[in-house]
């Protein structure tokens, strides 16, 4: 009994590799012979490989390393190529968009942001390409494109965050830097120019997505685990063979709070939350100092901010 | 042979041990205690085990002897007493006895003066304390909205020592690698004086030295097209106010309601002594300090060059009331609690170990 409780997979099947359906004419083959690793085994499938990366897969990994490169070596460059600063530092280190003087100019000095805007340029390429490819790959397998769709939702945050909305503000300064603590300054410092991002309805919608989906995922996991030693875990076929794993789950919810998804709905439940996090954040980003310059005083203006009783009457700004 | 597991298991023990010593967190127990309406999140905390090296490490010295005010002014008795002629023969001494202590123990007297000429100005220190003092009775005299009755001394900055502990100067380290490699934008290293964090470095050049504006905020909530300032320029007045944090060992809730860090109508009175902090900073690193830059050596100058500068930090040392709100000024008000003569001399025709007399009114104090 106790085998089905564990976090890790504690059984293994291994047999003649899976080779996948054969490739249309024209595509190049999947290559590498598959091979079994029990380690990864434990966490996910033991089998590695065959991969297929084909010109779409190679040009995304290729523009990205470029991306890669142009920020890393220019962390290096930004400590005067000092490798021990590098690493002391290296979640200090940053890549800086230009600044706003250069407004949407293609190729303002490299040492000003022209280097920015090139890791953009080749992240952003290599992100597109690489939807491309799960779009394809998906069609190949005739399965549907749902994995691509939710993709597409995250690439479209990324854009607003790094291109769209600079190109409505009228300068790239706005867009997010690379680097670790940077992009953490820049989301901080976002909120805090713009009045308070907590007062903004879409961030509001995209924290519930968020919050959401996680509940969901952890009531959905939880409920398969729950469920495993009565083969809880083969889902789909139990979308059409109700078995009694999937009675005993959709009772349990029924009598916790009264209501259940099924096996199909908790899935379409999970993959709306979760495709809506970034489709609703990035409106939110996209109104922000576009459409809205302070949300805290919007907030004031439609009801979102409770009143407080005036703590220090004295208080008053000392500039005026 | 599962010879891999040791090995993550140690890698992951020094990762935690790391995250938990390493990082500096304020361990707990922490003192927490509300300063605004409920819900708000307004909350002073304060470390209680920091706290204690913090009270021992600021406790305001007594005056040697209470000073007797008549007598012959110091004028008569002393040659070249330029700031301090008005005090009685006691007064000054007493204050010479105590601003060796303050900033000077070890060195004593020869720290400023020249044992066989006391009056002479040849050494640097001397011109440097005049108008040190000169600074004192001006923040004493105009600042009151900042240091109010309570005041301060130079030992509310020197703490014993020749510079003050808390100076800060140019901060260009580590050097980007120039050419056409980024320049890095003045951030993202490890910023001193902005509590460790990614943000400008030099920050307080602008704000403290420089007077660019601080306020980022849109006062309307669409749009007008008159607010210029961005997600930059936010991190650049954030970086002055990690400083602030940093130096006084407060949150933001302290002066801001963090709802709405503009509103002034929701802030704290904190806060209005703050706003008058930073511009008496200010005041005091363009008037004061940054004319002595031709008297300081090298040796006392910050790396790039230019004149080490004040900051919260220096009078505060990690403190909300620096020396936890104890006055000392009652012991020196005719020194430093009254303005002598303001009168400001050519520093640039300083020559150390020559110039015997240095005065002579060339400019005047900008008053604030």
């Amino acid at each position: 009994m106790a085998q089905y409780q564990n976090i890790i997979t504690p059984i293994q099947v291994s047999g003649p590799a899976e080779e996948g359906m054969p490739l249309p004419r024209g595509d190049s083959p999947r290559t590498g012979k598959p091979v079994f690793e029990r380690l990864f085994g434990i966490i996910g499938n033991a089998q590695i490989g065959p991969i297929y990366l084909g010109y779409l897969g190679t040009l995304s990994l290729v523009f990205g390393f470029i991306a890669f490169e142009i920020i890393g070596l220019n962390m290096l460059a930004s400590v005067g190529w000092d490798p021990i600063e590098f690493v002391r530092q290296l979640f200090w280190l940053g890549l800086e968009p230009p600044a706003a003087k250069y407004g949407l100019k293609v190729l303002p000095p490299l040492a000003e942001g022209g280097w920015w805007l090139m890791a953009g340029f080749f992240l952003t390429l290599s992100v597109l390409l690489w939807w491309v490819r799960v779009y394809r790959r998906a069609r190949q397998l005739e399965m549907g494109t749902h994995v691509a769709w939710a993709f597409a939702s995250a690439i479209w945050l990324f854009l607003v965050l790094g291109f769209i909305r600079p190109l409505l503000m009228g300068n790239f300064s706005e867009a997010v830097p690379f680097g670790i603590f940077p992009h953490l300054d820049w989301t901080a410092a976002f909120s805090i120019r713009y009045g308070n991002l907590y007062y903004n309805p879409f961030h509001c919608l995209s924290i519930v997505f968020l919050y959401g989906s996680v509940l969901l995922f952890a009531m959905h996991g939880a409920t398969i685990l729950a469920v495993g030693k009565y083969g809880g875990e083969r889902e789909l076929e139990q979308i059409t063979d109700r078995g009694t794993a999937s009675e005993r789950a959709a009772l349990f919810w029924r009598w916790t709070m009264g209501f259940n998804a099924t096996m199909e709905s908790v899935h379409r439940w999970a993959w709306w939350f979760a495709i809506l996090t970034p489709l609703t954040g990035g409106i939110g980003i996209l109104l922000t100092g576009t459409v809205v310059d302070n949300w805290y005083l919007w907030g004031v203006n439609h009801g979102l901010v409770s009143p407080l009783p005036d703590m220090w009457p004295n208080v008053v700004d000392p500039a005026q | 042979m599962k010879l891999w597991l040791p090995f993550a298991a140690s890698a992951g023990a020094l990762l935690a041990v790391a995250s938990f010593v390493g990082a500096g967190w304020d361990a707990p127990p922490v003192a927490s205690e509300q300063i605004g309406f409920r819900g708000t999140g307004m909350y002073h905390h304060r470390d209680v085990e920091t706290e204690a090296a913090l009270k021992a490490a600021n406790i305001a010295p007594p005056a040697p002897w209470e000073a007797d005010p008549t007598g012959d002014k110091a004028s008569a008795l002393y040659q070249n007493v330029q700031v301090l002629g008005n005090l009685s023969g006691d007064q000054f001494n007493q204050f010479m006895a105590s601003i060796t202590e303050w900033v000077a123990p070890e060195a004593g007297c020869n720290y400023c003066h020249n044992p066989d000429n006391m009056a002479s100005d040849e050494i640097y220190q001397k011109v440097v304390a005049r108008r040190m003092i000169q600074m004192t009775q001006s923040i004493n005299v105009d600042w009151k909205a900042h240091v109010a009755e309570t005041g301060v001394t130079c030992y509310t900055c020197h703490r014993g020592k020749g510079v003050p502990a808390q100076v800060w100067s140019a901060s260009l380290e580590p050097k980007p690698a120039g050419n056409m490699t980024s320049n890095r934008g003045g951030q993202n290293v490890v910023a001193v004086n902005a509590g460790k964090t990614a943000m400008p470095q030099n920050a307080l050049m602008d704000y403290l030295l420089g007077d660019k504006p601080i306020r980022v905020h849109s006062t309307t909530a669409l749009p007008t097209g008159t607010n210029t300032v961005g997600t930059k320029e936010t991190e650049e007045t954030w970086s002055l106010m990690m400083h602030m944090s940093e130096s006084l060992g407060v949150n933001c809730t302290t002066c801001h309601n963090t709802r709405a860090f503009n509103d002034w109508d929701q802030s704290p009175p904190q806060r209005v002594t703050a706003w008058h902090g930073i511009k008496m900073a200010r005041h005091l690193n363009v008037n004061y300090m940054q004319g002595l830059t031709p008297v300081f050596p090298a040796n006392r100058k910050g790396p790039e060059g230019d004149v080490l500068k004040i900051g919260c930090a220096t009078c505060h040392n990690g403190v909300q009331k620096p020396l936890y709100g104890v006055s000392m000024l009652k012991d020196y008000i005719d020194a430093v609690a009254v303005k002598g003569p303001t009168d400001v001399p050519n520093f640039s025709a300083y020559i150390p170990g020559k110039t015997e007399v240095l005065g002579g009114a060339a400019t005047s104090v900008t008053q604030p």
